[in-house]
């Protein structure tokens, strides 16, 4: 019975069609956006994407604006506090430097650069983030941060004076080599008392602080002796004579409430602070400085030229300072426009009706520094312009263009340190890239060098300081161009005359200070021994040498 | 006609309040605002009770009734009880129920013809409602939610249930009850329908925060644009001398 049951079920089976398996099908029903009315698929917040864009904005709490640092002699970035990152323009390790400084970031889906002029200073990164929003809607936002590339300051003057003071004192005498490298110099030593003196040294020229390393290099077991491998790390203070510099909140209240807006007027081993508006001045100490520091506003690059229209002195002075009221005009300006600006200034002994001088210009200069934005922020308001120093640019020009060649020959000249120069670039890096930054590395430490050398010339104190030397040569080409001069017609001499009086306000060293150079003197004593003894007299030359 | 109001300064109306086509139950507020509310639109034809279920104002969540009947948890106290039958007409049944699961606003949802109920509500229960409240039961989950007084809320002429629902239990919904149901939110955007809107044939009560769009979706689907009540009770009255006659 269950056999033919089970048959007739089977040949039932054959007989019907195959099941199809049966599907669940849900789809989703749409509702409306609760606010505009758009029927859309529900979401947890039940509106539409465009209404919940236009009611939360996930990023608020992320900066848009931010200020990254570039060093315009190699290029890279600088990641704070010491670290420098090596990136082309627009690279994924850019990208990544450029990400890390972004505060605020919470979910970061997409990332990239939009396109902006290599030389607008600027980076534009577009950048995609997703956040939870009312009651678990996931939104996702791309949104654009601009990056402003500002040039890092390197202070070159600071070591130019301090090479020069080095020379002078004979500190470098037990140096092996001197390496000059990324930011800085590296003096070799065979002795680590040598190197501490030089340390000493160092410590009461210039604010500095340091620390110390050590290392094993090798040891011989058989005589129990250790070579260690010394390292002192010398860190300068960031600023130059003439910087222009606000001071943290802190540092103000502890001075008294010096105005924040301060210039350096000189850098010894104390850092010498004078607020032009007040005339108060205060000294430094490198500890001091280190337990709250503070970096330029603004550096001696960025000054403008001023044309003074009145100046009124105010009666206080303070030595070699006189606090004046001067009415100002832009050398830009002067001429197109009548913008003028009022200022107090400490130069009020040394400027004329009709001087020019260069100041800092506040009102339209971008000044960098954590310090400067917060005064800022807290409503404080600075002067138009502070005056730096008084000009000589245009009695230079004019000199220059008058006299021709004689201008610019210096009858004196400095000695430099003997420097291996370094870059510290990777050898692989050879290219257009590297001919260009050396190319812009060039023409930077020129400029300061010249600044450096105008600064000696300007200033008889920093003068004392530095060992200047006659240079022979110049000084022999300074006398036939007087005798050529002298030989003109008459005709011309009215000029030369017309110019004197110009010239007479021009700093120059006076030949009384400048001191002969014994090498020099050796060289030319030797090259005309050479000249009178024969070539087959060559053991001479070996033992003036070793005199 | 839909109305916005808050209860002290809550948008989710559904749970102080319990609205029906023959009276309305309403939470012992701080404020008379929320009374004076639905007075005003509702006293004209159907009694406004004050009360409290069980010593707390949560009168929606933990009742439920229609026309024929109401329905209240066993916690609620006798006094609460005997205020309640006092208030109300004589052709409305109140009953006290045992059931594991007290909150009944929540679990069961019902107009004059149909409810439905959770899916783990007691048998007895279930007999009761259809007893009390003369109603079609049916045990229904909305859009995957078992509290389905929650997530849906609906009357003789339509309802709203749950955004999430899909097309097919929309549908099957639809069919079971016999009404035009419609996905929506209220309270901006808010999906516990159950708590965000109480209504009956002719009027609607939602919170503050129900955008204009919601609103309107609500007053097209549960009919209440031309819903008088003087229509409602005219045309009973027609088919009642009808019957009559």
């Amino acid at each position: 019975m269950d056999t033919q049951q089970l048959l007739g079920a089977a040949a039932l089976g054959q007989a019907s069609m195959p099941m199809a398996t049966f599907q669940n099908t849900s789809t989703a029903s749409m509702v409306l956006c609760c606010l505009c009315g758009t029927s859309i698929p529900s979401n947890p917040s039940n509106m539409c994407v465009n209404c919940i864009r236009s009611k939360i904005d996930i990023t608020e709490g992320i900066s848009k604006q931010l200020t990254i640092l570039w060093c315009k002699e190699c290029g890279r970035y600088l990641q704070p506090p010491k670290h420098w990152v090596t990136a082309e323009h627009e690279s994924k390790e850019l990208l990544t430097f450029c990400i890390k400084k972004i505060r605020g970031l919470a979910k970061l889906i997409d990332a990239g650069f939009i396109w902006t002029e290599p030389h607008s200073m600027r980076l534009k990164v577009k950048l995609t983030v997703q956040n939870e929003v009312l009651n678990g809607a996931i939104l996702q936002q791309s949104f654009i941060v601009d990056y402003t590339v500002r040039q890092h300051v390197f202070h070159k003057r600071t070591f130019l004076f301090l090479e020069q003071l080095i020379l002078k004192h004979g500190a470098d005498v037990n140096c092996v080599k001197i390496k000059d490298i990324h930011e800085g110099v590296d003096f070799y030593f065979q002795q680590r008392g040598h190197a501490l003196k030089l340390i000493d040294f160092l410590q009461n020229v210039i604010p500095a602080r340091f620390r110390h390393d050590k290392q094993l290099v090798s040891h011989d077991t058989h005589n129990m002796t250790y070579n260690y491998k010394y390292t002192f790390s010398v860190e300068i203070v960031p600023l130059c004579k003439d910087d222009l510099v606000c001071l943290p909140a802190k540092v103000s209240t502890s001075l008294g409430h010096m105005g924040p807006m301060v210039l350096v007027t000189k850098m010894s081993n104390q850092i010498t602070l004078l607020d032009p508006v007040s005339l108060r001045h205060t000294t430094m100490d490198a500890t001091v400085y280190w337990r709250n520091s503070f970096i330029a506003a603004a550096s001696y690059k960025q000054v403008v030229e001023y044309v003074i229209l009145d100046i009124e002195l105010l009666g206080h002075e303070l030595g070699k300072y006189a606090l004046a009221e001067v009415q100002v005009a832009r050398l830009s300006d002067f001429g197109k426009n009548d913008q003028i600006f009022f200022a107090k200034t400490h130069l009020g002994h040394i400027l004329h009706v009709g001087d020019y001088a260069l100041g800092y210009d506040l009102s339209a200069a971008q000044l960098t520094g954590l310090d400067y934005d917060a005064f800022i922020a807290k409503g404080g308001e600075t002067q138009d312009v502070v005056l730096v120093r008084k000009s000589y640019e245009e009695r230079r020009i004019r000199r220059r263009a008058k006299g021709g060649a004689a201008a610019e020959i210096r009858p004196w000249k400095l000695k430099s340190l003997n420097m291996e120069v370094d870059d510290g670039l990777p050898e692989e890096k050879v290219g257009r890239s590297r001919a260009a930054r050396t190319q812009g590395a060039a023409e930077a430490p020129e400029l300061e060098r010249e600044r450096f050398l105008q600064e000696l010339e300007e200033d008889p104190e920093l003068r004392a300081r530095v060992n200047l030397f006659r240079d022979a040569e110049n000084i022999e080409r300074l006398a036939q161009i007087a005798a050529k001069a002298a030989a003109k017609p008459a005709g011309l001499e009215d000029d030369m005359d017309d110019s004197d009086s110009d010239d007479d306000d021009l700093p120059e060293v006076p030949l009384e200070e400048l001191l002969d150079d014994l090498a020099e003197l050796m060289m030319n004593e030797r090259e005309e021994a050479e000249g009178v003894d024969e070539v087959a007299d060559g053991l001479k030359d070996v033992d003036m040498d070793d005199a | 006609m839909a109305t916005r109001c808050q209860f002290e300064n809550s948008n989710d109306v559904g749970v102080f309040a319990k609205l029906t086509n023959a009276y309305c139950l309403v939470a012992l507020g701080g404020a008379e605002n929320f009374y004076s509310v639905f007075e005003s639109e509702l006293s004209d034809h159907i009694p406004v009770i004050k009360t409290s279920i069980s010593g707390t104002r949560l009168v929606g969540r933990m009742t439920v009734g229609n026309k024929n009947g109401l329905l209240l948890p066993n916690s609620c106290s006798d006094q609460e009880l005997q205020h309640i039958r006092n208030c109300l007409p004589d052709e409305v049944v109140v009953q006290r129920i045992d059931e594991r699961l007290s909150a009944l606003g929540n679990c069961i949802a019902c107009n004059d013809y149909c409810a439905l109920i959770h899916p783990d509500i007691d048998r007895e229960t279930e007999e009761i409602v259809a007893d009390v409240l003369g109603v079609e039961v049916f045990r229904q989950a909305v859009a995957g939610n078992v509290l389905v007084g929650s997530y849906c809320a609906f009357t003789n002429q339509g309802g709203i249930v749950h955004p999430k629902t899909t097309v097919e239990d929309l549908d099957e919904l639809s069919s079971l009850l016999q009404i035009p149901l419609v996905a929506g939110t209220v309270n901006r955007g808010a999906d516990v329908i159950g708590a965000g809107l109480v209504c009956n044939d002719w009027a609607a009560f939602c919170g503050l925060d129900t955008t204009s769009t919601e609103l309107s979706v609500i007053e097209s689907v549960l009919k209440l644009r031309d819903a008088h009540p003087m229509n409602i009770v005219t045309s009973m009255r027609a088919s009642l001398i009808d019957s009559m006659a």
